[in-house]
């Protein structure tokens, strides 16, 4: 175990319209990624209730990435500024609790904009090698186990 | 309390009021919420330094009046989640009859006798001992002595601590929840109809009192009381398990103020913070 290579997990919740389609693009324009990360499209950034990303911690995320159309783009018109108030008392209140909040991150990204996605994810799957893995579930999850027989 | 009783008898004789919530004892002495259903049960109503409980949560729990309006004795701090449920739609202002009172502080621990030492943290702070808004007002204000503020150490505490710190101190207390949900119950923003904590289809929330799911459940009940909390401290009263739930509501009530310079139920036109945006809202976190 000690010396295997530590993999972060990360959680991406992209909005349909903009960043989704913004990373299908990365994808078409044969951009290189890392692929620590697993996608999650909602409608809109306006979607995403917190409850998600602590889901995602709680299943062994070792970061969550939000992204979505920038402001004033958004399909919905509103959705993102919505999202945006939330997300300033949900960082502060991860962080607490003891969840750092800079396995959290947000990004706008639009339908265009494959280069900055790329950027993006390459970016958060560095950030969060470095960081180590989050560890405050693991034990948690114990708890709950089902002894095997 | 004879201002308290002829305003409540007033309202009931020129059928303004269907009900009156408000304090009365019970056969041991202890003060607890009352309904008065008419002009005699009135006499019973009391208002003293163990009239703890936030009214205003029966506002949304209690069946309409039949006839006439609901009446509502009610602190400072209470009127506060009265302001707060009219910001938020859920009551009308034409439908409330709000009996404010002059507030000497309440106490920490019922049972025990009022003093300094047993005085709610809530009263240190508080702007509002003459109701800020009321539509009749009663009682007299007295000099109090302040509490002090033990939460204020704990704050400075965690604020310095590291996130697994914080994590460790959390665990400990979020373990000894017991999903009993009774913060919820007394809460007057704690209103849905369907709790976020009772959909089973898909469970957000484990519903069983595990370490996980209790984490769950408080940093949720936090965050839908973030920008929203009046500060009544309610939920920390009820909680069985001892939970400081206040350190909560505290810092995203500093949230709210730091970032927004804003404070619910502190005006009934003011638009409220969640439910409504600014273009210009900080985000020099988005990459
Ligand atoms: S915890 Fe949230 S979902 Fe549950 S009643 Fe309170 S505000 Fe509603
Ligand atoms: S969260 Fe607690 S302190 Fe805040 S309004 Fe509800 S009961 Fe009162
Ligand atoms: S009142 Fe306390 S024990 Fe009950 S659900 Fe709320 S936090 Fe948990
Ligand atoms: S549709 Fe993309 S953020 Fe709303």
């Amino acid at each position: 175990m000690e010396n295997e290579k530590f993999e972060p997990k990360i959680v991406a919740f992209v909005c349909n319209w903009c960043t989704y389609t913004g990373a299908d693009l990365a994808g078409t324009s044969r951009l290189k990624q890392q692929t620590n990360a697993r996608l999650i499209r909602v409608p809109c950034t306006g979607r995403i209730d917190p409850v998600f990303i602590i889901k995602a911690f709680e299943k062994g995320a070792d970061g969550v990435l939000v992204s979505g159309c920038h402001p004033n783009d958004c399909h919905y018109n509103t959705g993102n500024f919505h999202a945006r108030r939330r997300w300033i008392f949900f960082r502060q209140l991860l962080d607490f609790v003891g969840i750092d909040s800079s396995r959290l991150y947000f990004s706008w990204v639009s339908a265009s904009e494959g280069k900055k996605w790329v950027d993006v994810v390459d970016g958060v799957i560095n950030s969060v090698r470095e960081k180590g893995p989050f560890n405050g579930y693991k034990k948690l999850n114990k708890e709950i186990e089902i002894p095997v027989k | 309390m004879k201002q308290l009783i002829d305003i409540s008898k007033e309202l009931f004789e020129s059928k303004q009021v269907g009900y009156i919530i408000g304090y009365a004892e019970d056969k041991f002495k202890r003060v607890k919420p009352f309904v008065a259903y008419s002009s005699l049960d009135t006499e019973r109503f009391v208002f003293n330094n163990n009239s703890v409980n936030n009214l205003a949560v029966y506002l949304t729990r209690l069946p309409k009046a039949k006839e006439g309006k609901i009446g509502i004795v009610a602190k400072g701090c209470d009127i506060k989640s009265i302001i707060a449920l009219i910001q938020e739609n859920q009551i009308k202002r034409d439908d409330v009859i709000i009996i404010g009172v002059n507030c000497n502080s309440v106490v920490n621990q019922i049972d025990e006798q009022f003093s300094k030492e047993n005085t709610a943290i809530k009263c240190k702070y508080c702007q509002v001992r003459t109701p800020a808004h009321y539509d009749y007002l009663v009682g007299e204000i007295k000099e109090v002595e302040l509490p002090e503020d033990k939460n204020f150490a704990i704050m400075q505490k965690l604020d310095s601590m590291s996130a697994e710190e914080k994590w460790n101190f959390w665990e400990a207390e979020f373990e000894k929840c017991v999903k009993c949900y009774a913060c919820r119950q007394v809460c007057p923003l704690c209103y849905c109809e369907q709790c976020i904590v009772d959909k089973s289809m898909p469970r957000w929330i484990d519903s069983s009192a595990t370490t996980k799911g209790n984490f769950a459940w408080n940093m949720i009940r936090a965050f839908h009381l973030s920008g929203r909390c009046i500060g009544c401290n309610e939920c920390e009263r009820a909680c069985p398990a001892e939970i400081p739930l206040s350190l909560l509501n505290r810092k995203m009530g500093m949230v709210a103020i730091n970032e927004f310079n804003y404070r619910h139920g502190t005006d009934i036109n003011q638009p409220t913070l969640i439910g409504n945006y600014n273009v210009n809202d900080k985000e020099d976190f988005i990459m």
